[in-house]
């Protein structure tokens, strides 16, 4: 099982690293000292579980796990034992461990851990969709920023970032145009390039191998052409 | 009243002098900085950020056995959260305890 540890306590991770290296089936995969920059990790990587704390400034266990649309399977590590009943809210939380970490209580933690059958096959985190409310939050600078479909123009990939055009601002997100094309409403969005992805309502007109949008001219690829006329509401 | 002790990791470590040696060595570092950004917080009568550093504390107080301190820091925590620090000097005894406890055990 591929782990992750977070934790803004370098002790409490050492502690975790070393409770986990007595099973060969736990592989530390990294550690955190904050929860913004696991979820950057989980952008681009997927894991199995995580041991995470509660407590953490600025971002917590819960807000991590909120923030997840496919969150892993979760063990909580916490000095608070107030946190408990809220902590099973959560389908993902396998177990909650009060620090300092008993190894007689971390090998209980680690059984219900490889029992737990919730699976967990991906983990897409940079975005939270907000379904049927046309809106979606993206990582920016360390705040999670709603965004309203209906303002998106144009998407555009930038290398390992994608830039979110909108009527008021552009944004610089960490994540890829695959990933946010399937948080997008499909009947909305379409991907018309290999780096663009439009919104057919904001389209001004289209000339050969190319749509505006707003002052911005984007390309339309020949394989993804058909798609876009059959789209359009033809006279 | 108890006193620090490496129980708790001399257990975890199983021998392993390595990580014995990590830990310590990451309670010499972070311990002062933690109380120090404490008493700075408090100086300021920050309450908000006080609780935090003395949750932040509180998980040392425990690694290194204090049962008693361990529970007078949970006080202090949530004392502090209400805007209140009669718990202060009993607090600041379990830290004065660690500090020296740390000062005089080679990592």
């Amino acid at each position: 099982m591929k782990c992750l540890i977070i934790d803004d306590d370098a002790t409490a991770r050492l502690i975790v690293r070393k409770l986990c290296s007595a099973y060969d089936s736990l592989t530390i995969v990294d550690e955190f000292s904050n929860a913004i920059d696991a979820i950057k990790f989980l952008n681009v990587n997927s894991i199995d579980a995580a041991f995470l704390d509660i407590h953490m400034p600025t971002f917590s266990g819960f807000d991590f796990i909120q923030t997840l649309k496919n969150p892993p399977r979760i063990i909580l590590t916490t000095s608070d034992r107030n946190f408990a009943l809220d902590a099973f809210e959560y389908d993902c939380v396998v177990d909650y461990l009060v620090k300092p970490i008993a190894k007689e209580r971390f090998d209980k933690a680690v059984q219900k851990l490889q029992n737990f059958k919730t699976p967990v096959d991906k983990i897409d985190s940079t975005t939270i969709e907000k379904e049927n409310t046309g809106e979606l939050y993206v990582n920016v600078d360390r705040r999670l920023v709603k965004i309203s479909f209906s303002n998106i123009n144009i998407i555009e990939a930038k290398g390992d970032y994608i830039k979110i055009k909108t009527n008021e601002k552009n944004y610089i997100v960490h994540s890829t145009l695959k990933k946010i094309e399937d948080k997008l409403p499909k009947e909305t969005f379409l991907k018309v390039h290999r780096s663009y992805i439009i919104n057919l309502s904001k389209i001004i007109d289209i000339e050969d191998n190319s749509v505006l949008i707003k002052q911005d001219v984007i390309p339309v690829s020949r394989s993804n052409r058909s798609e876009l006329i059959k789209r359009l509401n033809l006279l | 009243m108890d006193t620090p002790n490496f129980k708790y990791i001399k257990e975890l470590s199983d021998g392993d002098k390595e990580f014995e040696g990590k830990v310590i060595s990451i309670l010499k570092r972070e311990f002062p900085e933690e109380l120090n950004r404490f008493l700075q917080n408090h100086k300021r009568r920050d309450y908000k950020k006080s609780a935090e550093d003395v949750h932040k504390l509180k998980h040392k107080i425990s690694i290194l056995g204090l049962v008693n301190g361990y529970h007078i820091a949970v006080a202090f925590e949530n004392e502090l959260k209400l805007e209140s620090d009669s718990l202060y000097d009993s607090f600041m005894e379990v830290m004065d305890q660690i500090k020296l406890f740390l000062k005089n055990n080679p990592s």
